[in-house]
C-alpha cells in the first residue's frame, strides 16, 4: 500500500505540491491526469524518494520514504519507475540493460539474471532484440525495454511518468498495450498520462491534479462522464477538443 | 659550409640498443597512463563528491598539471622531493612526473565527458536501486571512458614523448637517454637523433592505430 499524506513540495518560490493525500492499495491502478505544471510528475519522483519533500509523509508498506533511517536503495527495489525519457543505458545491450540492476543490486548470478531478463523482454515483445544496443531501437522499443528493466527487479509497485509523451504517435500504442497488460496482471501502478482513452480504460481510479492540488479523484466513469470540479471539466473539454 | 659526411651505418649499428631503450620508454608511458587514468578517476570522484577539501585537491592538481611545464613537474619529483631527503631513482621520478601530468589532463577530459552524459542516466540507475557509487561505476564511468577515449589516446602519445624529458633527471635507459649516451660515445649526433625521432614517430603511429582498433572493438554501440 502506498500512503501519501499531506505532501507539500516547493521548488524555490514555486509550490508544486500543496498538500496531497492519496492512498493506493495493492493491485490498484491509479491514473493521474492534469495540465502541465500541476505537480503530477513531481509526485511520482517523490514517491520513490528521488525528490525530497517539504512536509507530510509518504509510506510504502508502512516504511516512511523520506525518513532519515530509510534505506532508499532498498526501498526502490520495491518501487519501479519508468520515465518519459526512457534513459536506456547506451553502452549496454538490451539484455545487459535489463540484467544490470538484478546482478549489481540484488547480487544475482548472470545466468539467473539473464533468465529473468529474457522472460521480461519477451513479455514486452523484445525477445528478438537481446544483443542489440538501444541506439538501434525505436523510441517505443526503448521505452518497452525500460519497462522490462524496471520489471526485472520484481517491484511490487510501478510508477509511470508520461511514458508515451516523448514517442512518435504511431509508437504510443505498443507501449500502452504493454501497460495495459501489466494492469491486467494485477500490478499496482500509478500512472501519469495524457492518454485519456487509455486512462479511462485501465484505471480503477483517476485523479485530476490542478496547480499542485488533487482537485478530484474517482472511478474513470465518474471523472470522465460526470466530473464534479469545474477545473476537471475545463481540462477534459480542452483535451477532447 | 655544409661539410658533413653522413654515417648511417654507425647509427644503425646501435639500433638494437635504441630499441631496448624504446621498450623502457613504452614501459614508462604505459605505466604512467594506467596510473594516470586511475588517479584521474579518483580525482573526478573527488570533484563530484561535493566535499570541499576533496574537490579543492582535485582542482589544484589539475591547475598545476595543466599550467606548469612538464619539465617542472618531473624536476619536482626528482630534485624537489630530493631536497626533502626523498631521493627517487630517475625511472621513478619520470614515472611520477608524467603520471602527475597525465592525471591532471585526464581529469579535465573526464570533466568534459561527464557534461555530455545526461543526469537522467544517474537518475535511472538510482531508480533501479543502485547506490551513488554503483550508478557511477556501472553507468556513468563506462560512458565517460568511451567519450574520453580519443583524448586519452592523445595523452598516451604525449606521455611517450614526455619520456624524453627523463634525460634531465639522469634517466639513461629509455630511448632518449640511450640515444644521448650513444651520441656522447660516437658523436653521430644527427644520425642518432634522426633515428630516435623515426622510432618515436613509429611508436606513436602504432599506438594511435592500435587505439583505433581497440575503439572499434570496444565501442560497438
Amino acid at each position: 500500500m502506498i500512503e501519501i499524506e499531506h505532501v507539500r513540495k516547493s521548488f524555490g518560490q514555486l509550490e508544486v505540491l500543496k498538500g496531497i493525500d492519496l492512498t493506493v492499495s495493492k493491485g490498484e491502478v491509479v491514473t493521474i491526469i492534469g495540465g502541465s505544471g500541476s505537480g503530477k510528475s513531481t509526485l511520482l519522483t517523490c514517491i520513490n524518494g528521488l525528490e525530497p519533500i517539504d512536509s507530510g509523509r509518504i509510506l510504502i508498506d508502512g516504511t516512511e520514504v523520506h525518513a532519515k533511517s530509510t534505506d532508499l536503495n532498498k526501498l526502490r527495489r520495491k518501487v519501479g519507475i519508468v520515465f518519459q525519457q526512457w534513459n536506456a543505458f547506451p553502452h549496454l545491450t538490451v539484455l545487459e540493460n535489463v540484467t544490470l540492476a538484478p546482478r549489481k543490486v540484488l547480487g544475482m548470478a548472470r545466468a539467473e539474471a539473464e533468465e529473468i531478463a529474457v522472460r521480461q523482454l519477451t513479455h514486452v515483445g523484445l525477445g528478438d532484440k537481446l544483443k542489440t544496443y538501444p541506439g538501434r531501437l525505436s523510441g517505443g522499443q526503448q521505452q518497452r525495454m525500460a519497462i522490462a528493466r524496471a520489471l526485472a527487479m520484481s517491484p511490487e509497485y510501478m510508477l509511470f511518468d508520461e511514458v508515451t509523451s516523448a514517442l512518435d504517435p504511431q509508437l504510443v500504442g505498443e507501449v500502452l498495450d504493454t501497460l495495459k497488460m501489466l494492469a491486467q496482471e494485477g500490478m499496482t501502478m500509478i500512472l501519469v498520462t495524457h492518454e485519456m482513452a487509455f486512462a479511462r480504460d485501465v484505471s480503477d481510479r483517476v485523479a485530476f491534479f490542478h496547480q499542485g492540488v488533487m482537485a478530484e479523484i474517482g472511478p474513470p466513469q465518474q471523472i470522465f462522464g460526470d466530473p464534479q470540479h469545474p477545473e476537471t471539466r475545463k481540462f477534459l473539454s480542452s483535451t477532447r477538443q | 659550409m655544409f661539410n658533413y659526411t653522413f654515417q648511417w651505418k654507425q647509427a644503425m649499428a646501435r639500433l638494437p640498443q635504441m630499441l631496448d631503450g624504446a621498450v623502457v620508454t613504452m614501459q614508462v608511458a604505459i605505466l604512467s597512463m594506467v596510473l594516470g587514468i586511475l588517479l584521474a578517476i579518483i580525482l573526478t570522484m573527488f570533484r563530484l563528491s561535493g566535499i570541499r577539501i576533496l574537490s579543492a585537491v582535485a582542482k589544484t592538481w589539475v591547475e598545476i598539471a595543466r599550467n606548469t611545464p612538464a619539465l617542472f613537474q618531473i624536476y619536482m619529483a626528482h630534485f624537489g622531493l630530493g631536497s626533502f631527503g626523498l631521493h627517487l631513482s630517475p625511472f621513478l621520478s619520470i614515472l611520477i612526473g608524467i603520471t602527475f601530468n597525465n592525471a591532471g589532463y585526464l581529469t579535465e577530459n573526464f570533466r568534459g565527458a561527464l557534461k555530455a552524459i545526461p543526469d537522467t542516466q544517474t537518475r535511472a540507475a538510482r531508480s533501479l536501486g543502485m547506490g551513488a557509487a554503483g550508478a557511477f561505476r556501472h553507468v556513468v564511468l563506462p560512458q565517460m571512458l568511451r567519450i574520453s577515449f580519443l583524448p586519452m589516446t592523445n595523452q598516451m602519445v604525449w606521455a611517450i614523448l614526455m619520456t624524453s624529458l627523463g634525460v634531465t633527471v639522469g634517466m639513461n635507459t629509455d630511448l632518449y637517454g640511450v640515444t644521448q649516451d650513444l651520441n656522447a660515445l660516437t658523436f653521430r649526433t644527427f644520425e642518432l637523433f634522426a633515428l630516435a625521432a623515426v622510432i618515436f614517430y613509429a611508436i606513436t603511429k602504432i599506438v594511435t592505430l592500435g587505439a583505433r582498433l581497440i575503439a572499434a572493438r570496444l565501442f560497438r554501440y
